[in-house]
């Protein structure tokens, strides 16, 4: 099947901040992804229905609120209550080592930080669709 | 194979097997092709709203509101959004829903972006085919929208039912230039941001032009509706005009003439898909590149390799 990369890139919870998700959203489409972006203020709820409907390899979620330890967990309970596991969460945003440690350990996927350049990411997700092929 | 699992999955509606039945469709393999063949029989009882206009006329808001009014008189809408792959990069950035976000999350109710990809700015094939998905798991309408530039408002006219030409204010000054194709495909015309200034010469422009057309009595004459979509204001006469161009199409029997017009081009076209996929295998790619070089010193001209090109693909299927 064509394997054309699909992420969702989306801004959770009061945060206004969108510059760094809009950088980010650019430059994967420059690398050939099909990238959807939904805005600003959506809700773990949005961010997962919307996931579904657009068939995502991946959901980016940008927070620079400091909501991370609320809105990564809830979006991931509701994959798993939706039964969609298989795509990847992933994120960035201004969060602090001992949440990214905690992060990970739920099983949320790589979260960059400030100064990451944009190749890492789309190098990272690339790489993890590859190994993780839709059926 | 298709599953009669996933088929069943698809007919009660369930997001995650309709999502994936459009990324297969999408895909446009040998089990896509399955899948429409089976789907195609309970198809047809949508009503398909096309909704096109210029950049930034305010489509993907309008298909906000007249989903929501649909949805208050308890009808499901599928929507398609359609946003044009870069021919550069192959990517693309699909931002319909942002504009979307209140009605993303209602059961009755599912947005698919999708991105041209191959097709040059237009309405792919493609899109039907995911337009027939959305159909056969029952939603009752299915809106197209996508910005109306080059080719894709006419296929945009050839996918929908009824189609919808989105402009505001500022459009005026280029109606009496606007390209043809776009006033032609018009059912209708919302001018939206009508609270704006010059929109009663806009509408004045547009009703000129309109009117210097050729028509009878008998024709359908587009109207045009003036709307604020972002305040919801104009949004229930837009939905009263598609009921008044359905009943128009049904009463003088072209909706049937229509959708029939839109399947002779759609079989068209998967034909000569067909044929390009059996014309352009290894040896006349091999033997086109070969002749490249023997073109440009002018030894063999275009036409003389096009038609070796062609001989060798009928004798093909000739031995077949």
């Amino acid at each position: 099947m064509d394997q054309k990369i699909r992420v969702l890139v989306a801004k959770a919870g009061l945060d206004g901040h969108d510059r760094g998700a809009k950088v980010v959203a650019a430059a994967l489409r420059d690398a050939g992804m099909e990238v959807i972006y939904t805005g600003l203020r959506q809700t773990p709820e949005m961010i997962v229905e919307a996931a579904i409907q657009e068939d995502v390899h991946a959901i980016g979620i940008s927070i620079l609120s400091g909501a991370h330890m609320t809105i990564f967990p809830k979006i991931l309970q509701l994959m798993r209550e939706k039964e969609v596991e298989d795509i990847l969460l992933f994120g960035g945003g201004i969060i602090p080592e001992s949440d990214l440690v905690k992060l990970k350990e739920m099983g949320i996927g790589m979260l960059f930080t400030p100064g990451t350049s944009t190749q890492d990411i789309i190098k990272y997700l690339t790489e993890w669709v590859e190994k993780h092929p839709k059926n | 194979m298709i599953s009669n699992n996933f088929i069943e999955k698809i007919f009660r509606q369930e997001k995650k097997s309709v999502s994936r039945a459009i990324t297969l469709v999408e895909s446009g393999d040998e089990k896509a092709t399955n899948l429409l063949k089976e789907l195609h029989k309970r198809t047809g009882n949508a009503y398909r709203i096309g909704i096109t206009g210029p950049p930034g006329a305010g489509k993907s808001t309008l298909t906000n509101q007249l989903t929501k009014y649909y949805r208050k008189q308890n009808k499901t809408v599928g929507i398609i959004a359609i946003d044009p792959t870069s021919p550069f990069t192959g990517g693309a950035l699909l931002g319909d829903r942002v504009r979307m976000s209140e009605i993303g999350t209602d059961p009755g109710v599912f947005i698919r972006s999708m991105a041209t990809r191959g097709n040059l700015g237009g309405l792919s094939k493609k899109t039907i085919d995911a337009a027939d998905v959305l159909d056969a798991a029952g939603y009752e309408y299915i809106i197209f929208e996508t910005v109306g530039v080059g080719q894709s408002e006419l296929d945009i006219a050839n996918a929908a039912d009824s189609t919808i030409v989105v402009l505001v204010p500022e459009s005026g000054d280029s109606i009496q230039a606007m390209k043809a194709g776009l006033m032609e495909i018009a059912d209708f015309f919302v001018l939206n941001k009508s609270d704006r200034p010059g929109s009663e010469n806009a509408v004045t422009a547009l009703r000129t032009i309109l009117m210097l057309r050729d028509h009878t009595e008998k024709d359908w004459l587009p109207n045009i509706i003036k709307a604020v979509a972002s305040e919801n204001t104009g949004i229930s006469d837009i939905a009263d005009e598609i009921v008044r161009h359905k009943s128009f199409l049904e009463n003088n029997e072209l909706l049937l003439s229509k959708r029939e017009e839109h399947f002779r081009i759609r079989i068209k076209e998967i034909v000569e898909t067909l044929i390009r996929n059996h014309l352009w295998r290894d040896k006349r790619v091999s033997i086109l590149e070969e002749k490249l070089s023997i073109v440009v010193n002018r030894a063999e001209s275009p036409y003389e390799v096009a038609e070796h090109l062609f001989s060798d693909f009928q004798d093909q299927i000739v031995k077949q």
